[in-house]
């Protein structure tokens, strides 16, 4: 039953910096002209029930304990979208006080999707990446 | 006595996509105060003035908000012109004019589609983000890219636009006139719409000055304000007639707003018949010395940027105050009184941009 988890996946965003480019256009994914959905995915607002973490935006003193929380709070299996090039390395915002750099300095990341803003054909093929990787991850817990 | 007690509201909750926390403090269902926390976004992009060139900068300030980006790069370009007396070609100031418009109402569509979606009328949300991809669209069309699209330079924009370009932005904006109007009369009109938002969040024009409030917010109360009429870029050469309201409830907001969209289809349509021949941006020389203070319409209301150079590559200072700052005031005194049910619409009702605050 495991196994089937890649079917229906549940998707939690979480904006940890960003300049709602990004934002807008994960949500852009849900509607009719991409629609994500149509793979079984559903966004929640439930970390207790998600199994893919998707985060825009680097991370700044005020959002990393929030991403750690969020992330622990996630059963396992669980996969860790990075979307758009703050959240991957801080961007153009590297440089400035209030950035430690991209999600990777609090949480490990499994699929790094760039652009600014990242397009929603991008952000697509990144969360499709993300779900052979979440089959694997629970093939492993299976103790195959 | 009723029972007090406290709810948090955010940093992650589902109906923003942005981060904001809020303590509400209840007595029973009814919210007598509303203690807002915000810094869960903040970059410290003011400061970054002092690292990067006036000329680089352009590109920060865009990426200020990935909703307003154009209008946040204009603003910035604005003043600093200013500061230098640089002379703009008037051919970029109607291109600069017709990418802010079409922000407009990509940012209003927008805002239309997450208020259904407050109110769980899924198939309206839907319905308003279709027709916002034909805007993005034109975007990608025009310049390339669909939120984030660095068009503006100090001087002038980057990119023109050739009379195809010209033409098939002029069209799209007279379909999508059409195809708004069964999405308009249902916000307007239908029933479920009505009872959500009638009279809920009431603000007279009194309070609405009182506390600052910016752009729809202040227009639905009554004011007839829009930074617009000011005349910077090409808006004095276009017919700029504010959108008032006079209920000050959420409804009225949103017909405010329903309003500015069809408004400003015909604002890009009229800049495209009368749009100059010429330059699209000028050399700059020097650096920019001196100080000024710049007033924009954003989708939200107005903005406020300040720039202070002192003769070198570096700016000393750059301040924005954006719509959203001086909304939250007011958001505060609309939700002392509601109902717990009814928070997630009114703070959506402000089209609160928390990026742009938070910066």
């Amino acid at each position: 039953m495991k196994k089937n988890v890649s079917k229906s996946p549940w998707l939690l965003h979480y904006d940890a910096s960003s300049c709602n480019g990004c934002d807008i256009e994960v949500l852009d994914c849900l509607t009719p002209r991409y629609d994500l959905e149509r793979f079984g995915i559903i966004n929640t607002g439930d970390p207790f029930q998600a199994d893919i973490l998707l985060i825009t935006g680097g991370v700044n003193s005020q959002t990393g304990p929030v991403v750690k929380q969020l992330y622990s709070q996630m059963p396992d299996p669980k996969v860790v979208v990075a979307v758009g090039i703050c959240a991957c390395t801080g961007g153009v915002f590297k440089e400035c006080y209030n950035i430690k750099g991209g999600i990777d300095t609090v949480i490990p990341v499994d699929v790094y999707v760039p652009g600014c803003a990242a397009r929603p054909e991008s952000i697509i093929d990144g969360v499709l990446k993300a779900l052979k990787i979440l089959d694997e991850k629970t093939e492993a817990m299976n103790g195959k | 006595m009723a029972k007090r007690s406290v709810v948090p509201f955010g940093p992650q909750h589902p109906v923003l996509p942005e981060p904001i926390h809020l303590d509400l403090v209840l007595e029973d269902e009814t919210v007598v105060e509303a203690i807002p926390s915000i810094g869960f976004v903040h970059r410290g992009l003011e400061k970054l003035v002092e690292k990067k060139d006036f000329k680089q900068y352009v590109y920060i300030a865009e990426r200020i908000c990935g909703i307003c980006s154009c209008g946040h790069g204009m603003g910035y370009c604005e003043s600093i012109e200013h500061m230098m007396g640089i002379e703009v070609p008037r051919r970029a100031q109607y291109l600069r004019t017709i990418w802010q418009e079409m922000s407009r109402m990509h940012s209003h569509l927008l805002w239309l589609g997450l208020l259904a979606d407050a109110m769980g009328f899924e198939s309206l949300f839907m319905e308003a983000w279709r027709l916002r991809e034909k805007i993005l669209d034109m975007f990608d069309l025009t310049t390339g890219g669909r939120i984030i699209f660095s068009v503006n330079c100090v001087g002038g924009c980057l990119k023109d636009m050739d009379s195809a370009m010209l033409k098939a932005i002029s069209d799209t904006m007279e379909t999508l006139y059409e195809d708004m109007r069964p999405m308009a009369k249902t916000f307007l009109n239908d029933f479920t719409v009505q009872s959500r938002l009638k009279g809920l969040g009431v603000m007279d024009r009194q309070t609405a000055l009182m506390t600052g409030a910016v752009g729809p917010m202040l227009r639905a109360s009554g004011e007839p304000y829009d930074a617009r009429l000011l005349g910077y870029a090409a808006y004095n050469d276009l017919d700029v007639q504010p959108v008032t309201e006079t209920d000050g409830d959420s409804y009225a907001r949103c017909k405010v707003r329903i309003k500015e969209l069809f408004q400003t289809a015909n604002l890009i349509r009229e800049a495209i018949s009368k749009i100059p021949e010429g330059d699209i941006a000028v050399p700059v020389k020097g650096n920019p010395d001196g100080e000024y203070f710049m007033r924009i319409e954003q989708p939200r209301g107005e903005a406020i940027y300040y720039t202070k150079g002192n003769g070198t590559k570096n700016l000393d200072r750059f301040r924005l105050r954006t719509p959203t700052t001086s909304n939250i005031p007011p958001m505060v005194e609309m939700l002392k009184g509601c109902q717990l049910a009814d928070v997630p619409i009114l703070i959506l009702t402000i089209d609160p941009c928390i990026s742009c605050t938070e910066r």
